[in-house]
């Protein structure tokens, strides 16, 4: 056993980290939210590039995809990162971020898509198969104001049954992989929630001396690191096992691990992280914000923490 | 102990509760969210209603024109106001609750007749300026400078989120007269008219992309010493007298919409339907809603514990210290626990299919702002442990 990360594992985060570090700063994210959380297609079609989407249709693991999607969701960035990741082993276009290929699975008691006008193609994830839809075809009302305001949102009133595309079995699979790619996003959030905060608090001043001297902030702070590295084991431990190194053969439960704890983290983090900020943390200036937005979206993807806690119950 | 109404404090329920009932069905329409203008003129309309019915400054003095209600009144009285969906006090919170009572402790006859009345009628909208960039939890250290000049103080510096700065025509305002001195003991208490020349006021937007407050500057803003309220210097112990205006009664309104929000909470769990069966088919969900409507439940006993208190000694104990901290983290479990039932219905501030959306996401980010204004809930902590408790200091 040696759960740590490899060199080859660590240097592909690394470049993964680089490349996002160079192209999507917070400044490009947040520049998004003027055009109404459209995509960008360059951008996306880079991501393709980089490899984010066909890591796994290029032969790698489950293992390098949650390295990788832990940075992707460091860095914030918005849309089907996951649906396109998933879809590119059956669609090339997605692969190499040509098109961009989004996912909806049904909810009650509205059913809502997102990034729908961004979309080349949507995948809607049926217990008995996978169907893809002319996102044009779909019919429903834009939210004026969506929470994430880069992550448009419609409530969707009618979905085509749209073409089989793979039957209940991979759908199986890609709603299991779906919560382990984005529990991975959301240990990165959690880790951009942590960066932020412990720089301001490092940085400003009350009462003469820096507010990360407080106790009542350092444990703030320690709280949010706890969470995140108990999430960080987790959901390296459902990557691992997906790839059939791991130590339990029930992927399901150890991928429900993983997005019950990265969902409850990633929330903690967020609000954790506009608290440290004071005032400053209640304004939309301050990237806090943003990052608490995010965990709230990929809470309610693949089944949010509640419905996972219950259905780990279920298997005991 | 009794937690039973006088007959006096009934029948001033029923008077509200006919006058109320007269006058709501007969309000306009509330104005856009946005619209600060048109919220504006819709409070000072109601508190000219409220005037013009004898109801306006419940908790003021008679002989400032105000009712002299007791606390226990006062929380009838917004215990009624609550339940007929009568509109919230809006832009007049800090003239009504927080410069007024200034005033009457400890402001010039000229100036309480000038200014009382004309909040009283809703005339006037007060906003306060007291936190500043570099000046949130250590409020004290405050450094927005005015210097004399003859007959004026001129001022520059910064004052941050100010609440209805951009709609108010007063601020109360705190600022630097004396750097030479212990940080408490250079403040000084002004009334400074908005919209002086050398003043700029720019709204901040809210995470939720409101505007409601605004960032003050001021660039050699010239305010008579006339408009200082109380003696130069002596300004920390003005703005703290307010406090002892505080009689249980602020979270009052909130707390019964919190109530009634968590209650609501439990029927939508009932109509809200996945894979064949409702969300109430859950015990886990429905201890959680039990729970925290129990907990809302026992924080309004504690309200009125704290308005008791407050009524026979004029000060509230302990209560009122451990109030907030206990209701922020409550609001918050509230707000959490509707996220994830609307899951993602949550995703939209605004209703969404015929889902009552937009309560539980801005009832869940105010949430967010109540550990954090009027003192942060660490300092609440700090304050507790210290001056409760007894224990040292940190510092
Ligand atoms: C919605 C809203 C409305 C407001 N309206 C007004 C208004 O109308 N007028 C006005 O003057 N102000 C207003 N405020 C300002 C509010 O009072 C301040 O935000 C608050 O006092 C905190 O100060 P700060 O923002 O500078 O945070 P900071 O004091 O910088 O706090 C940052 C972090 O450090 C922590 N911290 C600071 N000191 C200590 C300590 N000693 N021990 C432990 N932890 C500590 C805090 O808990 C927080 O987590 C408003 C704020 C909000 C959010």
């Amino acid at each position: 056993m040696d759960f740590e990360l490899n060199d080859d594992e660590r240097s592909l985060q690394e470049g993964i980290r680089s490349f996002l570090t160079g192209r999507c700063t917070i400044d490009v994210v947040r520049s998004n939210e003027e055009t109404g959380g459209a995509l960008d297609r360059a951008l996306w079609q880079e991501l393709g590039a980089v490899g984010v989407f066909s890591l796994r249709a290029d032969g790698f693991g489950m293992t390098e995809s949650v390295l990788a999607f832990e940075e992707l969701g460091r860095s914030l960035v918005a849309g089907p990162l996951v649906a396109s990741h998933l879809a590119a082993t059956r669609m090339p276009a997605a692969a190499n971020g040509s098109r961009i290929v989004g996912l909806i699975e049904p909810s009650e008691p509205v059913n809502i898509a997102e990034h729908l006008a961004s979309l080349d193609d949507l995948v809607v994830v049926r217990p008995e198969g996978l169907f893809v839809v002319n996102p044009a075809e779909v019919v429903g009302v834009h939210a004026e104001r969506p929470l994430d305001a880069l992550t448009p949102i419609t409530a969707v009133s009618h979905l085509p049954q749209g073409e089989l595309i793979a039957d209940a079995a991979t759908a199986h699979i890609w709603h299991r992989d779906g919560m382990v790619l984005t529990a991975a996003l959301q240990l990165g959030l959690c880790l951009a929630s942590i960066d932020l905060a412990k720089q301001y608090a490092m940085q400003r001043e009350q009462f003469g001396r820096p507010i990360g001297s407080f106790q009542a902030v350092k444990h703030l702070l320690a709280d949010m690191l706890t969470k995140a590295e108990v999430t960080r084991a987790a959901v390296y431990a459902a990557a691992v096992n997906i790839d059939g190194r791991g130590d339990s053969t029930d992927l399901m439960q150890t991928a429900r691990m993983a997005k019950m704890l990265a969902g409850d983290s990633a929330l903690f983090c967020g609000k954790a992280g506009i608290q440290v900020h004071g005032g400053m943390g209640f304004t939309w200036e301050v990237d806090a914000q943003r990052y608490w937005k995010r965990a709230c979206v990929l809470d309610t993807h693949f089944g949010n923490s509640d419905e996972h806690a219950a259905a780990f119950s279920a298997a005991l | 102990m009794d937690l039973q109404f006088t007959d006096a404090e009934n029948s001033f329920r029923l008077k509200l509760r006919d006058w109320l009932s007269s006058v709501i069905p007969q309000l306009p329409h509330e104005p856009h969210r946005n619209d600060w203008i048109g919220r504006r003129e819709y409070d000072s309309m109601w508190q000219r209603m409220l005037f013009d019915a004898g109801f306006a400054g419940i908790n003021w003095p008679r002989e400032y024109g105000g009712l002299g209600a007791t606390p226990t009144e006062h929380l009838i009285f917004l215990e009624e106001t609550e339940r007929a969906r009568a509109p919230y006090v809006g832009q007049n919170f800090v003239g009504l609750l927080h410069a007024g009572p200034t005033l009457i402790t400890e402001a010039s006859a000229e100036q309480k007749a000038f200014h009382l009345p004309a909040i009283l009628k809703g005339e006037h909208i007060w906003c306060q300026g007291f936190s500043e960039p570099g000046a949130g939890s250590d409020l004290a250290s405050l450094s927005c400078r005015a210097i004399r000049d003859g007959d004026d103080y001129v001022i520059n510096g910064q004052k941050i989120w100010t609440s209805f700065g951009h709609t108010a025509d007063y601020c109360e305002m705190l600022v630097r007269t004396d750097t030479d001195v212990p940080k408490h003991r250079g403040i000084t208490w002004l009334i400074v008219p908005m919209g002086l020349p050398g003043m700029d006021v720019r709204p901040l937007r809210t995470l939720e992309g409101s505007t409601e407050f605004c960032e003050v500057f001021f660039d050699e803003v010239r305010v008579p010493v006339a408009n200082r309220v109380g003696d130069e210097n002596d300004g920390w112990r003005v703005a703290m007298v307010t406090l002892s205006f505080e009689r249980g009664t602020a979270f009052v309104s909130e707390m019964l919409q919190s109530m009634e929000l968590a209650r609501d909470l439990a029927q939508l769990a009932k109509r809200i339907t996945r894979n064949g069966v409702t969300a109430w088919d859950d015990a886990g969900l429905r201890r959680d809603i039990g729970r925290i409507c129990a907990e809302l439940d026992a924080l309004w006993a504690l309200t009125k514990r704290n308005i008791s208190q407050a009524q026979r000694t004029g000060l509230v104990g302990p209560g009122g210290n451990v109030f907030k901290l206990a209701y922020a983290e409550l609001r918050t479990r509230l707000g959490e626990l509707a996220m994830h039932l609307l899951d993602r219905a949550s995703l939209s501030i605004d209703d969404i299919g015929d889902l009552p959306t937009h309560a539980h996401v801005h009832g869940r980010i105010h949430a967010l702002s109540l550990g954090i204004a009027a003192g942060t809930s660490q300092v609440q902590r700090n304050i507790v442990a210290e001056r409760i408790l007894g224990l040292p200091k940190e510092r």
